[in-house]
């Protein structure tokens, strides 16, 4: 008797956790699949300014990344405290701008050529003189589509 | 006799943990990120062929000094107020009614020493080369504003929508092409009314 009372009160019937693993499977490429390894190490201070008039950045194939900013105070020792660019993983000086871009250009798909974008990553406190000359060089390569890349915020945050 | 019953079964209870895991680390390292900045063009380096006198009322010239002040047509002006300046000359539309430089759909004051109409007027900026970039990327963003909210209200006339709206679905990699033909036209149309004439002479040094 007290068999039956024992499995009629039983409450709910367990619920089958087999599919579990499949679940959080289908989780986990996703989330290994969106990720992105953060390529390059920055050497520098780079906090964008804000901006309101956004545009955003569609497609990352067609985008060359140039970082402008002060180094950061572990470098600072070795490469004092002048605004520096920084690509992929290294200073370079203004006049070697040009052919870092022709050649980051030239290492994209071939369609995508006249559409790349140059993306300027540059500090707040950057001065513009070390910006106009890469802009002044970026001219010389004819690579004139570029965007200053920013925060979308309140602009007069950057006056602080 | 030994006897041969296969492999025996690999215990997969601990799939899920292994799994789960891997899920947090992938987790905790994603960032989604998407870029946005302020899309601009730099000039060619080759100069126009023929040179094209531009009179002195349908430039609005901006300087920036090293310490972030502002000079708007020679005179000291807030940052604050940058846009509505730029909106009072974009929009001012000088030329006498009837005259082929008229601009109809301009509200401005028509003030004759001011812009002509919002296809001749020339925004020129100029910074110095000790110039902050935020406060350069805070006029920037003023003057870019200032052409969006004329384009929005004329896209709000036509098509009753905002042209910064119409923009971003033309940009958009979804939108089915048929529905970007359309939207095209109808950019090009606003960006026609309101183009964005931004020059950026080279700049002087600190003085």
């Amino acid at each position: 008797m007290s068999k039956f009372n024992n499995k009629k009160s039983g409450d709910m019937p367990p619920v089958s956790t087999a599919s579990l693993p499949d679940i959080v499977f289908m989780l986990l490429f996703f989330f290994m699949t969106v990720t992105v390894m953060k390529s390059d190490d920055l050497r520098i201070e780079n906090v964008l300014p804000n901006a309101s008039e956004v545009k955003k950045l569609e497609k990352k194939d067609r985008i060359v990344y140039i970082h402008i900013g002060q180094p950061r105070k572990e470098y600072q020792e070795v490469f004092g405290t002048a605004s520096r660019i920084q690509v992929n993983d290294k200073f370079i000086a203004v006049a070697e701008v040009g052919s870092y871009v022709l050649s980051a250009i030239g290492e994209k798909p071939e369609a995508l050529q006249r559409l790349v974008t140059i993306a300027l990553k540059v500090d707040k406190n950057a001065n513009m003189g070390l910006i106009d000359d890469v802009k002044e060089e970026l001219r010389k390569v004819n690579a004139l589509k570029i965007n200053y890349t920013t925060y979308e915020g309140d602009v007069f945050a950057n006056l602080k | 006799m030994p006897r041969r019953a296969g492999a025996p079964e690999v215990n997969a209870g601990s799939m899920a943990d292994i799994a789960f895991l891997l899920l947090i680390f992938f987790l905790v390292t994603t960032t989604i990120e998407t870029d946005a900045g302020l899309d601009r063009m730099l000039p060619p380096m080759e100069p126009p062929e023929d040179d094209v006198v531009i009179k002195q009322k349908n430039i609005f010239t901006v300087n920036i000094n090293k310490n972030g002040q502002l000079l708007v047509e020679d005179e000291l002006t807030n940052l604050k107020d940058l846009r509505a300046k730029a909106i009072a000359f974009l929009d001012n539309g000088g030329s006498p009614s009837g005259t082929a430089e008229f601009c109809n759909y301009c509200k401005g004051k028509r003030d004759v020493n001011s812009s002509d109409n919002p296809g001749k007027a020339i925004i020129s900026l100029k910074n110095d080369r000790e110039t902050k970039y935020a406060t350069y990327i805070t006029v920037q963003n003023e003057l870019v504003a200032a052409y969006n909210e004329l384009r929005n209200r004329e896209a709000q006339r036509l098509y009753k929508r905002d042209f910064t709206e119409l923009e971003n679905e033309y940009r958009n990699p979804e939108t089915s092409s048929s529905l970007k033909e359309e939207l095209k036209e109808k950019v090009e149309r606003i960006q026609g009314l309101f183009p964005q004439k931004l020059s950026e002479a080279e700049t002087s040094s600190s003085n």
